[in-house]
């Protein structure tokens, strides 16, 4: 089970908490847990990736035990922490606001 | 007993204002998708059940969710946009070239005959269709491929953010984009040709150039489809035939800079605006909030201002944030800026503050219930 942390506007529209947990097929990396997160919530498809390109939104970053995964690619495993040390995939939003 | 429906999109979520055929008492309920920019909610007038909303935001880009039980839940549908054969770039503000790049819904125009069926105006300007209920998106091409390359943005961003179609010949088209203009189609969107004849713009460097005039709204009443009405970015103008030739219906306007625009539901000559001062001070003339309305199809013009504010207020009224009911006296409805919402039950004459302090309103759709 992967844990995974939403920003605010995200949690809204998918009507959960703070965090959610998600059964991921295969290889844990980027792209699983995204396809995972949205199969599990489809009203977030398309909101922390470009739908057309899946690419990540420029907007959006992926940290895991504080260290930046945004750029690891959607292929790579993500560390091991995620799966069996009780780290959170912590999706971040550009902070917006004065 | 009929009622009115009014979906109200706003800068950080939707409402919705519900009231019976009086228009008198309205409950307010939202807001739904907190946060979320709702540029447009509208509802298929096959299925009044059935509404399509667009949410976005610059974060998480755009979410299409879709209600079928009048807005009690809903369910996210397709948000794959993805721009077909065309140009692959517009001009930028300083003329340089620059990528088509799907942002945001501006628009639905849902199907008069089948609840399956959507079109949507989409920003970098593009029309999308839809048979089936929003899932999947289809781009009608031809629209970009006739003179896409040529478009600039407005300030508001290259939004394609007006679509009308003719009742009896909904293969009949008209759309408009921001600092584009007008272009019409009479093959369901299968090919399209400008249609802003008449248009003069002095603010552009050919001010009567096929394309680049700034629109903000056009609007027919459904029974005289080749009447056009229109809000340009100054100059409020008509059409008597479906497009091809506009001539200017500002008239005694104070300003005739503006957004929003409205047919009555029942007189064809008669048309609302609400007039602002100008480009850069986009709030009404003295501080004076006033709808005007035409009944002689422009050019006369009367202030109407009971139960408006008419002092200290420098609110705006963007261009889909009005809207009309087809209720016998016509209910009239707009939203500001400041969160606003304003009715009249009576054509009108006189306006009642129904909602204040939501959001800024984007949008405003009024929805006449059996």
């Amino acid at each position: 089970m992967i844990r995974v942390r939403l920003p605010e506007q995200l949690r809204t529209l998918a009507g959960v908490g703070r965090e959610v947990e998600l059964e991921v097929e295969g290889e844990v990396t980027l792209r699983s847990v995204v396809d995972a997160l949205e199969s599990a919530y489809p009203m977030l498809r398309g909101t922390v990736r470009n739908p057309a390109t899946g690419r990540r939104r420029p907007f959006i970053r992926f940290f895991v035990a504080e260290e930046d995964y945004s750029d690891l690619g959607p292929d790579k495993p993500l560390p091991v922490a995620l799966t069996g040390g009780g780290e959170v995939l912590v999706v971040v939003g550009a902070i917006a606001g004065g | 007993m009929s009622g009115v429906r009014l979906l109200v999109g706003t800068r950080k979520g939707a409402f919705v204002l519900t009231s019976d055929g009086k228009r008198l008492d309205w409950k307010v309920e939202g807001p739904l998708f907190g946060g979320w920019e709702v540029f447009h909610a509208k509802a298929s007038p096959a299925d009044p059940n059935r509404i399509f909303a667009s949410l976005s935001k610059g974060w998480f880009g755009q979410v299409i969710q879709r209600s079928d039980d009048g807005g009690k839940s809903w369910e996210p549908v397709g948000n794959d946009f993805s721009y077909g054969t065309g140009p692959g770039n517009h001009l930028w503000y300083d003329g340089s070239e620059r990528p088509f790049e799907f942002t945001r819904i501006w628009q639905f125009h849902p199907s008069r005959e089948d609840p399956d069926v959507v079109l949507a105006g989409a920003e970098d300007a593009a029309i999308f269709r839809s048979a089936d209920g929003g899932k999947n998106w289809e781009e009608l091409t031809a629209l970009r491929a006739s003179t896409g390359s040529g478009w600039q943005p407005g300030a508001g961003g290259l939004c394609l953010h007006t679509i009308v179609s003719n009742p009896a010949d909904p293969a009949q088209l008209r759309i408009a984009i921001s600092a584009a203009g007008v272009f019409g189609s009479e093959d369901s969107g299968e090919t399209w040709k400008p249609m802003n004849r008449g248009l003069n713009s002095d603010y552009i460097p050919d001010p009567d150039a096929e394309i680049g005039h700034c629109v903000h709204r056009i609007a027919a009443h459904p029974q005289r489809p080749e009447t056009l009405f229109m809000q340009k970015h100054w100059d409020v103008m008509r059409s008597d035939d479906g497009g091809a030739n506009w001539r200017e219906i500002s008239g005694d306007l104070p300003s005739d800079f503006g957004f929003a625009l409205g047919v009555h539901a029942h007189e064809p000559e008669t048309v609302y605006v609400v007039p602002i001062t100008s480009d850069s001070e986009h709030y009404p003339p003295d501080g004076r909030l006033r709808v005007y309305r035409s009944r002689s199809g422009g050019n006369e013009w009367e202030p109407l201002t009971r139960g408006l504010p008419q002092e200290n207020c420098y609110v705006n009224v963007l261009r889909s944030a009005m809207s009309l009911d087809t209720l016998d006296p016509c209910g009239v409805y707009f939203g500001t800026t400041a969160g606003q919402v304003y009715a009249s039950a009576d054509d009108g004459d006189s306006w009642s503050e129904i909602a204040r302090d939501l959001p800024a309103v984007l949008s405003v759709e009024a929805q006449t219930l059996p």
